[in-house]
């Protein structure tokens, strides 16, 4: 079993809540390289030959098992550009926890890019986490700018729940899903930005196949100087659902932005996009006053559990 | 216990004053169950919000267990054991039934014990506790959380306004059964806003509050045939007070 450092340690337990184990199908991505990586009977790692990532292949006989893939990137100034692709085959149901923490005490900038593809098989099932989180005390910014593309067969799932805790200084997602006939997308977003951080969340989705639906919801807290930009797109190509919901709480000088794009080209597109920014709710904050909490401590249970 | 003495409140709602209290003044004893009525926009919500501090008043005092509490912040009077269950309370976004009532408590409440507390109002707890306190409650479901996470806390004093506004005639007979079991422990004193003759029957005195003033205060045998029209009970008190 390889070494884990006490910072990398706190790191993994921020951003890998059901905790990093050295077991299973896993992969341990540490200051740009692969640190420790393991394979199952059903769920082959291996590194990719031509550049820098993994690629991972989840057999159809694979039923409920967990893969874990962390990063952590402790030292400043380090760019990390990687690739992971998932081959997930017919019939297949995975969990995937992925997530990315800096901790940067230096004053150069760190910075994880992390281009993911997935390719879901008929009937499969993948349910992906990730979380993003930052720390440390030094002048040096924590970016990231995850890239996610997601190619879905019929009647697959795919459930993409993706959050953003909190110390990260720039981030710029872009999100790309094609789905097929019958295929269902959750996607749940949760991002919390302060001080003078920066976020952008595009989002395109592809509503190609017959009968296909998704489900995406973001919710936000800006707080501080920090900037949030939204923009989710659903594009209907056939007879399909799309609920898109966003919902932003604005704090101190922030600012959201929200753009929705709603697109419709066919006929039997059913396409519903809302969206709300709004500062905390006054009546709330009175709620739970009258509990005994304080102004300070209402608004942290409220944020919590807006974002919980 | 709570003695409130003389508050006057002149708010300004879009530059006309609204809500008007003018020189109200009452105590609630230990054990006592005092309801409040009136006609509509005569001032009892008003008077609620001004003991629980959500209002200040422009002058006045309200003592609770003759220390002065006028000054003190909606959370202070809280922890002081004065509660609060609003008329319209606010639904949470992401926050559980479970969370909600162990805030209300002040502690990790356990299921078993969330449960007790939901079915006392009439809520089937098991499937509400991991539900969220949003637009997918009802009306009636968020008032009868709402009585749940007062009851939830030993109060020194409870303030209820207008708890029986959207409910179902179901759910108010259990809410009046629960009245009645705190009104018979006598352990808190109860301050209830309501128009139903069937809550005001519980009371030990009812105070009427017209235009901002106290226009009856008395105990429920002097007051109450008043209200009601002599013997014959109408129930259609708010006709009466109109008169």
């Amino acid at each position: 079993m390889a070494n884990i450092d006490r910072v990398t340690e706190s790191i993994l337990e921020k951003i890998d809540s059901g905790g990093f184990r050295q077991e299973g199908a896993f992969n341990l991505r540490y200051n740009g390289y692969s640190l420790c990586h393991g394979s199952t009977e059903h769920i082959t790692i291996k590194s990719k030959a031509d550049r820098q990532g993994i690629d991972v292949y989840i057999s159809r006989e694979t039923k409920g098992e967990e893969i874990h893939i962390p990063v952590v990137v402790s030292a400043s100034g380090i760019t990390d550009e990687v690739y992971n692709d998932f081959y997930i085959e017919e019939g297949a149901q995975v969990v995937i926890v992925a997530g990315c923490g800096i901790h940067n005490s230096g004053c150069d900038d760190s910075r994880h890019d992390g281009i993911h593809t997935f390719h879901v098989g008929r009937n499969a099932n993948v349910r992906y986490e990730e979380k993003h989180y930052g720390e440390g005390e030094g002048a040096g910014s924590r970016i990231l700018n995850p890239v996610t593309k997601i190619i879905m067969e019929e009647a697959s799932v795919f459930t993409l729940d993706t959050a953003q805790i909190k110390g990260v200084d720039s981030t710029r997602r872009e999100t790309e899903v094609t789905m097929g006939k019958d295929a269902k997308l959750f996607v749940v977003e949760k991002l919390m930005t302060h001080d003078s951080q920066s976020a952008v969340s595009n989002m395109d989705i592809h509503l190609n196949g017959m009968g296909c639906s998704a489900r995406i919801v973001s919710r936000s807290v800006a707080r501080g100087h920090s900037s949030q930009i939204f923009h989710p797109r659903a594009i209907g190509n056939a007879l399909c659902h799309a609920h898109i919901q966003c919902d932003s709480i604005i704090m101190d000088h922030a600012r959201v932005c929200s753009i929705p794009e709603i697109d419709a080209k066919h006929v039997d597109a059913a396409i519903i996009h809302e969206a709300a920014i709004g500062r905390i709710n006054s009546e709330q904050l009175v709620k739970l006053n009258t509990f005994g909490l304080s102004e300070e401590a209402a608004e942290a249970v409220i944020i919590e559990n807006f974002l919980n | 216990m709570l003695e409130v003495k003389n508050l006057v409140f002149h708010p300004l709602e879009n530059g006309l004053e609204k809500s008007i209290i003018e020189d109200v003044s009452f105590t609630v004893e230990r054990g006592e169950t005092l309801v409040i009525t009136g006609p509509n926009g005569g001032g009892k919500s008003t008077v609620a919000r001004l003991l629980m501090g959500i209002e200040t008043p422009d002058s006045g005092q309200i003592l609770l267990e003759g220390k002065d509490i006028t000054d003190l912040s909606i959370a202070q009077r809280a922890n002081s054991g004065i509660g609060f269950a609003f008329q319209q309370p606010p639904r949470f976004k992401g926050m559980t039934v479970k969370r909600l009532l162990s805030l209300a408590a002040g502690y990790e409440m356990e299921e078993n014990k969330c449960c007790d507390y939901l079915s006392g109002v009439g809520l089937c707890a098991r499937e509400y506790l991991d539900r969220e306190v949003d637009n997918t409650l009802s009306g009636g479901e968020m008032k009868r959380l709402e009585i749940a996470t007062v009851l939830a806390r030993r109060h020194k004093v409870c303030i209820f306004d207008e708890p029986e506004a959207g409910i179902d005639l179901w759910s108010f007979s259990m809410l009046v059964d629960q009245f009645e079991r705190l009104h018979e422990d006598k352990r808190e004193s109860l301050v209830i806003i309501s128009h139903q003759e069937k809550i005001m029957e519980m009371a030990d005195r009812i105070m009427v509050i017209r235009d901002g003033r106290v226009e009856a205060l008395g105990p429920r045998e002097e007051v109450l045939p008043e209200l009601t029209g002599g013997s014959k009970s109408c129930g259609c008190i708010n006709a009466k007070l109109r008169q």
